[in-house]
């Protein structure tokens, strides 16, 4: 019997039945399914072509892009004060890595440590927000499998988090907190004891995610065993993160390649060894409490250089006076106002300089990478000499992972398609940029 | 002098139009359309902490066509442009739509050649919520200011078919918004 | 798309090609005129000279085992600055060392993290440079490979068939930049539209910005505005 001829269907809200009706008589089951980009489970705007035999996958090919908005390139138009707004932009559930990777780079350039205290300020912000990040990519994972208090404490935990960083730098999400040379603002007055607030919230409830899910047999059924990816595959699709450490290889690049005094802090690098969605989803759940652990020390560390600057010395570099959250949440601090507007003009001539021109980086390209809650976050960065990026190009995790979406999800059902992609966790503003 | 005068106490008068604006505003549900940073915001507006199920704004439908509302949450690249006008023109009647942030509203801090400065060039827009992205609350107050203007107050029948005709044509002859210029913008 | 456009199409017409200023130039770069009377500052770029041996630390070892393995590569190919080694590759090299660089136990660079490319429009004959960035996980070390060609004939060869992971890379690198990476499975858009037209991270490509108006005063995009 010779193939039938290649018939196309249009599915745009008609009759299934017909459809289905139709390729029954037909007797090939094979049916492409375009899933996304405005698709509930893709985690964004992630496309999804899936050839099906029945329920299971033939092909799958991922399409990105429906996010691409030009940082890089807006970003050459931009001083380098400014790069972390931008920055901050693209993987929006992890920005302070974004601006840490981006501001490592341009101290490299410029041979620039930032102060110590600065770097504790980064760490925490960091490890809080590796907490938040973890927590979405649980919370949104669980959902999609209809595990939908997952989501809904994950959102209550992170909630308490943003609202520290909002106490820290007045915005829940987008800080532009890390510049270069150090940090935007100190710890505001009352810091240290919201930070203890919250170190005890989360003591409170990280348990229950793991009371939850990790012994659930609906849980495990739909995550064990499933998106399947070992350590042959992940060398070969240059995975990181946390599929990288479910294979039991335990790389960390805060441990291997320290940057912001990461070796002094005591934790542990987690790893499993199914290599499976749900060792992904256990490593997850670890991680936040060896952030936690990274949280506590930087509260003692914070403690002990209370008063200590968070910007480097370089008048140069660095605003002629510190941020202040000011009455009305934001802005300037009153004393800087004072100084700049009223008593001294060489202080106006300074601020206006350094804000509106910004500061030359000299020539040369670094690449610089953190380990984001996600896997290896890179920044490389070019200068010509003058006061903007010559080019900026960031490697993102999920960009790398989504490679991995194919190896992961070809052959198996098409109902593991969602948990594959939950279990990598990209997030389409990073992978778009 | 009218027949409000004649009526006995207890009775209130109103056009149907008013019960119908009144009877939808009390439960209408968004597409889930998240694209961006705001996206993650829309979820937070979902979750227990602002609870919009509060005043039955929690079900987001994953389908447009069970979708009374757009929130379009984000930016909107040029590459997603055409996926957002095909969700809107896959909304029933009648459908209201929010720039949720600074980029839905006017392409925000992305003035470059990726991104469409507002979502306004691409589907007619209810209501603008500033902010980068804006909180939670600030949804919230949106979609409250939403259901007393556009939604209660939108027109029913033959009527409301002539409208959005004309609104239609208008829109299809009016200049872009980039040519207009000026404090019109 | 120097043809002229109906004015009912001009939403499809992407933002024209302008040629780009040979060095950067005067206080305010390439924007509107000169406003202070200053104009004097010349800031080319100048390309970077390689580093005499001795590299330090371990980029000698790599740096020698890379000469042994391709002895084409001569001397003057390495560069170390601010604590990375750049290796700068002729792209007729590059499938052979790259190769070398993943197989060869004292390399032993598993892992193309990634690849991006850069457009420098004043290099005549050798515009883009594509970076390749690997990874030892083994040794825990990084290399940079620097491959160029020139705009008028962008053709690199593909490292997909050692580094698989550059596949994507690679193809944004394409979709940004325009540079053919000859043998690639498949090298179409990845970012952009598979129908837009031009390479948006080029030089000579404008930003494509629109004016900001405020009530009585217009604010130029940024690539328009004057800069320093």
């Amino acid at each position: 019997m010779s193939a039938p001829e290649p018939v196309t269907y249009i599915a745009q809200g008609g009759d299934w039945a017909e459809i289905t009706a139709a390729q029954a008589e037909r007797g090939d089951e094979t049916i492409v399914v375009n899933m996304g980009p405005q698709h509930p489970s893709t985690h964004g705007v992630l496309r999804l072509e899936l050839e099906l035999e029945g329920e299971t996958v033939a092909s799958i090919r991922p399409g990105i892009g429906f996010l691409h908005s030009g940082i890089e390139k807006n970003m050459e138009f931009k001083t380098y004060a400014q790069g972390s707004a931008f920055v901050s932009r693209m993987d929006y559930v992890a920005p302070l890595f974004n601006e840490a990777v981006y501001c490592l780079a341009v101290e490299r350039l410029l041979a620039v440590e930032a102060p110590a205290r600065a770097n504790v300020l980064r760490v925490l912000v960091m490890e809080l927000n590796r907490i938040a990040s973890h927590l979405v990519a649980v919370g949104t994972g669980g959902m999609e499998i209809g595990a939908l208090t997952l989501m809904t404490i994950g959102f209550r935990e992170r909630e308490m988090i943003l609202d520290f960083y909002e106490a820290l730098c007045g915005t829940r999400m987008n800080h532009a907190y890390i510049r270069p040379g150090g940090v935007s603002i100190d710890l505001p007055e009352n810091g240290l004891a919201q930070l203890r607030t919250l170190i005890e919230w989360l003591h409170k409830h990280l348990p229950e995610y793991a009371g939850f899910c990790n012994e659930n047999p609906i849980f495990k059924g739909r995550m064990c065993g499933v998106a399947q990816l070992d350590l042959t595959a992940c060398m070969a699709l240059g995975a990181s993160g946390p599929p990288l450490r479910a294979t039991g290889y335990a790389w960390d690049l805060r441990l291997s390649q320290p940057y912001c005094d990461y070796d002094t802090y005591d934790f542990d690098v987690i790893t499993w060894d199914t290599s499976d969605a749900y060792g992904r989803f256990r490593i997850r759940l670890q991680e936040m409490w060896e952030s936690l652990k990274i949280v506590e020390q930087c509260y003692d560390r914070l403690e002990a250089t209370s008063g200590d600057p968070v910007m480097v010395d370089d008048p140069g570099l660095a605003w002629p006076a510190q941020l202040q959250v000011g009455p009305d949440g934001q802005g300037n601090s009153f004393g800087h106002v004072k100084q700049v507007m009223g008593q001294s003009m060489e202080s106006l001539i300074h601020h206006f300089k350094t804000v509106s021109e910004g500061f030359k980086v000299p020539a040369g390209q670094v690449y610089s990478a953190v380990e984001s809650p996600k896997g290896e976050l890179g920044c490389h960065l070019v200068s010509d000499g003058g006061t903007r990026p010559y080019r900026c190009h960031f490697r993102d995790p999920g960009f790398n992972h989504l490679q991995a979406v194919p190896a992961l999800c070809e052959g198996g059902m098409m109902s593991d398609v969602v948990v594959a992609v939950a279990s990598l966790d990209p997030v389409l503003g990073g992978v778009d940029r | 002098m009218g027949l409000e005068d004649k009526l006995p106490s207890g009775i209130l008068l109103t056009t149907v139009e008013g019960v119908f604006g009144w009877m939808r505003q009390a439960s209408f549900w968004p597409a889930t359309m998240g694209l961006a940073c705001c996206a993650i915001e829309m979820m937070a507006f979902g979750a227990p902490r602002f609870d919009a199920g509060r005043w039955g704004q929690e079900v987001f439908r994953a389908s447009p066509r069970q979708a009374d509302v757009m929130i379009v949450s984000g930016r909107v690249s040029q590459k997603m442009a055409p996926i957002v006008r095909t969700v809107y023109d896959q909304m029933p009647n009648p459908k209201w739509v929010v720039a949720m942030g600074a980029c839905a509203s006017s392409g925000g801090l992305f003035n470059n050649y990726a991104v469409v400065q507002g979502s306004d060039h691409i589907v007619p827009v209810d209501i603008y919520i500033p902010g980068c992205p804006p909180r939670p609350d600030m949804l919230i107050d949106a979609m409250f200011k939403l259901r007393k203007g556009p939604v209660m107050h939108h027109p029913i029948g033959r009527h409301a078919d002539q409208l959005r005709d004309q609104a239609e044509r208008d829109a299809l002859a009016a200049p872009a918004l980039l040519e207009l210029g000026g404090p019109v913008r | 798309m120097s043809q002229t456009v109906d004015p009912a199409d001009r939403a499809l017409v992407r933002p024209q090609p302008v040629q780009p200023p040979a060095e950067r130039r005067g206080m305010w770069g390439s924007g509107p005129g000169d406003v202070s009377g200053y104009g004097g500052l010349r800031h080319p770029v100048v390309p970077r000279q390689p580093s005499a041996r001795p590299l330090g630390g371990w980029f000698d070892e790599v740096a020698d085992r890379l000469t042994t393995l391709v002895p084409e590569l001569g001397p003057d190919a390495f560069l170390v600055d601010r604590g990375e080694l750049t290796v700068a590759v002729p792209g007729r090299l590059l499938v052979q060392l790259v190769r070398h660089c993943r197989d060869d136990a004292w390399l032993r660079f598993e892992n193309c993290v990634s690849v991006s490319g850069v457009h420098y429009p004043d290099q005549v004959g050798a515009e883009f440079h594509v970076v390749y960035h690997l990874l030892s996980i083994t040794h825990n070390r990084r290399l940079r490979l620097e491959a160029t060609c020139p705009e008028s004939d962008p053709h690199l060869p593909s490292v997909v068939r050692t580094y698989p992971m550059a596949d994507w890379h690679e193809r944004e690198t394409w979709d940004m930049f325009g540079v053919v990476f000859d043998d690639h499975p498949h090298l179409t858009r990845i970012l952009m539209p598979d129908d837009w037209v031009g390479h948006p991270q080029r030089k000579d490509y404008p930003l494509g910005g629109v004016p900001i108006e405020f009530k009585g005063a217009e604010v130029p995009p940024p690539d328009q505005r004057r800069s320093y």
